[in-house]
């Protein structure tokens, strides 16, 4: 592709006039949770835009961000603002590894010092000057700190990148952390998920393109208009949890009803994600629609905040062993006292019955 | 560590422990009271006894006639209170959810919008016998810290919980934690204050029955 070629020229040489990107763009505007009267002005600006140089760096991760992203829904311009990005550096995508993908890097971002976005997935370790986690000899804690200094801003992509996710999981033996904790002064976006929604990055890079500024953002720097309701406001077997009605087990007559499943363990209340909404593998689905509850991983701390099959009304209970400790305690300390007393008013010549 | 994994988790588990701790510490104090001996004879056999125990639990849920018309108002609201408390503590969905977790006991649960309308019921007679508390000369004389103090543990977990049921005023795991935070403090509360009554009432009334047995005296 021509780096002087805009993205309304890219799409009519694809074959999308100026119509689909109209539709697009309501679309879009619909899904940011933006006035309908903004979509003519982001065709309009989509159409006008330019490249983006974007450069990705992978650290503590599994590359399941990445697949998910490659994977999604094609052919639609949600892929094209993909292919309309210049994605510079992705050590598992390009071509070019050792001094080479070295070499890529630095040009890209000397190239496109203060305008690239700087995307991450995985998270951080900084335990033990950052050894756990190296690329080219570099540990991630330098790169992203190099790297994020002339970016224009950084998205964190996935829960990993976002909180630390599964890598900071009790004990974090590497002491692994989100991009937030390290750097400071650059917008940052939070798209969290294990996987995250990958319409939700296409939403986060239009409304980038268009306007050159990050959308709304909530108090965890998560999308507004992605991130601003729970899983559970936007399930569709919300009714039967209003009625009470929820499955015991992933094999009952409940479970075959579709019946709620927050006794299951579902964390859909506490989640904020758009699974519910825009859904997975080209609308096909999510999780709570495929009879599984929610695990509730684009929170922060998700693996760490109880058992995917407690449900939220329970809790880690004392254990019968502490029980009875507690009870011999209380036991013990009540006699003691209760002689005590009763010592005291046999001595008392006043006191005695 | 956020407000809801606090409340499930460390906060959780401390206030059973304290509470179980606290129950039998008064549960020692109480058996090894000083007791005058029983010198008459009884007026009837240790079954005869146990059966005027029985009859007193079952009797005190109904006041005598003779003090009815001063006392229908607090009885009746009383009663809305505690039966509407038994009904959401063992007919709630989430509140049998969690005594499974805990003791592995579980039985069917009341539909939510009937929980709620019971929840309400008892929300409305817990304000009312305040309301009365606060307004009756006499009673406000003899009410304690311990009164109020005890009200409120026991007002916060129903508010919070119709919040809860209800998603308002903020966001479900918020409403939770507060919720789950509420029922720990008065569970910590619990053996120290008025509430132990939860634990003692008919034990104190089946003794009182016995003694009452013994001496012939109506139960």
């Amino acid at each position: 592709m021509d780096d002087s070629e805009n993205l309304g020229e890219m799409l009519a040489r694809r074959g999308f006039g100026r119509r689909s990107l109209l539709k697009f763009a309501i679309a879009m505007t619909s899904s940011l949770a933006l006035p309908p009267f903004i979509a003519q002005v982001m065709a309009a600006n989509l159409a006008k835009a330019k490249r983006r140089s974007v450069v990705w760096l992978s650290f503590q991760e599994c590359t399941g961000c990445l697949e998910t992203l490659l994977r999604s829904s094609s052919p639609t311009i949600d892929s094209l603002i993909f292919d309309f990005i210049s994605l510079d550096y992705q050590e598992t995508l390009m071509a070019a590894s050792g001094a080479a993908a070295e070499r890529t890097l630095r040009d890209a971002v000397a190239a496109n010092k203060g305008e690239y976005l700087l995307a991450i997935d995985g998270s951080i370790p900084v335990k033990d000057g950052g050894v756990y986690s190296l690329t080219g000899g570099r540990s991630n804690v330098s790169m992203l700190a190099e790297i994020a200094a002339d970016a224009k801003a950084v998205l964190a992509i996935g829960t990993c990148a976002a909180y630390g996710g599964i890598p900071k999981a009790h004990p974090n033996p590497t002491g692994a952390v989100g991009v937030e904790d390290l750097v400071s002064g650059k917008p940052i976006v939070n798209i969290p998920g294990c996987p995250p929604v990958p319409e939700v990055l296409s939403g986060v890079l239009v409304h980038f393109i268009s306007f050159g500024r990050l959308p709304d953002l909530d108090e965890l720097k998560r999308p507004l208009a992605y991130f601003g309701t729970t899983i559970h406001d936007q399930c569709y077997r919300r009714p039967f949890y209003d009625q009470g009605k929820f499955a015991k087990s992933f094999d009952d007559e409940g479970a075959r009803q579709g019946w709620c499943l927050f006794e299951l363990g579902c964390k859909g209340p506490t989640t904020h994600n758009a699974c519910a909404s825009l859904k997975w593998n080209g609308g096909t689905s999510f999780p709570i629609e495929s009879g599984h509850g929610c695990i509730g991983c684009s929170e922060p701390d998700f693996w760490d905040a109880g058992g995917f099959y407690t449900s939220l009304a329970g809790g880690s209970g004392t254990g019968w062993r502490n029980a009875g400790i507690a009870a011999a305690v209380g036991l013990a300390g009540g006699a003691a006292v209760a002689l005590s007393a009763r010592r005291k008013v046999d001595t008392d010549p006043d006191k005695t019955p | 560590m956020t407000l809801l994994e606090f409340a499930r988790g460390p906060a959780l588990q401390v206030s059973v422990l304290i509470m179980i701790a606290g129950i039998f510490w008064r549960l020692a104090g109480i058996l090894l009271l000083r007791r005058r001996p029983q010198l008459a004879a009884p007026r009837i056999s240790p079954i005869g006894q146990i059966g005027g125990g029985l009859s007193t639990i079952m009797s005190r849920f109904v006041p005598r006639r003779t003090f009815w018309p001063r006392i229908a108002v607090s009885v009746v609201l009383s009663a809305v209170f505690h039966f509407g408390l038994a009904i959401i503590l063992l007919a709630g969905a989430p509140h049998i959810l969690l005594i499974h977790q805990l003791t592995g006991f579980t039985w069917p649960n009341l539909p939510k919008g009937l929980i709620v309308i019971v929840s309400g019921m008892t929300l409305a007679a817990l304000i009312a016998l305040l309301i009365r508390r606060v307004g009756h000369p006499v009673l406000r004389l003899l009410s304690t810290t311990d009164d109020y103090l005890s009200w409120l543990l026991v007002f916060l977990p129903v508010l919070t919980g119709i919040l809860l049921s209800g998603e308002a005023l903020a966001e479900y795991g918020t409403l939770l934690a507060l919720h789950i935070l509420s029922v720990e403090l008065m569970m910590i509360w619990l053996p120290f204050g008025k509430l132990m009554h939860s634990a003692l009432v008919f034990a104190g009334r089946g003794v009182m029955g016995a003694n009452f047995a013994r001496k012939g005296a109506a139960t």
